[in-house]
């Protein structure tokens, strides 16, 4: 049997949005509106969106990949919301299963910082991530987000 | 067995020259046998072949000959396990924040 290994890892994005809090807030509060930014637009087809919004309530998304070597194989989030600020945090952590194979469980909070008239999201993520498993996700847009990076330096 | 140090560097070598970022890249769609990842690169065999064994001895790229055919694809080990899963999960999040901005683009017009 493989040895388990795991990695930790802590990452912060910060965004501008030129719309108050609690419009950003109900981006994520309201299914219909979370489905938009956070299931679709990925190489997949979601076969599940199910959010109950709420401290101890689940999210689930279900993605079938389209294309390369895992074609057809499922790619699963499962959240459940920890800590709810209505228009100023969130709290949820949530797992990432590839196939059979768990890959990630990790906790990400979110701050709606007023900004003026707009918002500041500030998004942290505090993960860990298990042995070996290589998605495709990470093999294809790691390697293009890298390169995309070294063509910057290589440039000169 | 080579020094970290070493092991960078030949990272950053293997990766300093435009036709083998282009030959990782098409190899981070899934593994392709060396003609086909030959073709459009506009270059002979023997070139291409040169490149593979820069990016091979470098740990980025496996190749295989199975009969007559060889296959390439992508050596996960050539990168830190870590740093590819977090510049991956960060991107992830990074596409999603770019989508949630358009949403919100959307209803601010209304």
């Amino acid at each position: 049997m493989a040895k388990s290994s795991v990695t930790h890892s802590t990452f912060i994005i910060e965004r501008n949005y030129a719309v108050p809090p609690e419009q950003v807030f109900a981006a994520w509060a309201d299914p219909a509106q979370k489905r938009r930014w956070f299931a679709d637009g990925e190489h997949a087809e979601i076969e599940e969106h199910a959010l109950d919004f709420r401290v101890g309530g689940i999210e689930k998304t279900r993605r079938i990949i389209m294309g390369g070597p895992f074609k057809g194989t499922p790619l699963t989030n499962d959240s459940v919301y920890l800590d709810i600020v209505g228009d100023q945090r969130i709290v949820f952590a949530y797992t990432m299963t590839l196939g059979e194979k768990r890959i990630s469980s990790s906790q990400a909070t979110v701050e709606f910082l007023p900004n003026g008239k707009g918002t500041i999201l500030a998004f942290t993520e505090q993960g860990a991530f298990f042995e070996g498993a290589d998605g495709p996700e990470m093999r294809e847009q790691g390697w293009k987000s890298l390169i995309g990076q070294l063509d910057k330096i290589f440039a000169h | 067995m080579p020094s970290q140090q070493l092991a960078v560097d030949r990272v950053f070598h293997a990766l300093g020259d435009p036709t083998r970022r282009a030959i990782v890249e098409k190899l981070s769609a899934g593994p392709i046998s060396v003609s086909r990842l030959a073709k459009p690169l506009d270059m002979t065999l023997a070139a291409v072949v040169q490149h593979l064994q820069v990016l091979e001895a470098s740990g980025l790229v496996a190749t295989e000959k199975v009969g007559r055919v060889r296959t390439c694809r992508i050596e996960p080990k050539g990168f830190s396990v870590a740093e590819r899963w977090i510049s991956e999960r960060r991107s992830l999040w990074e596409r999603r924040f770019d989508r949630l901005g358009k949403l919100l683009g959307e209803s601010d017009r209304e």
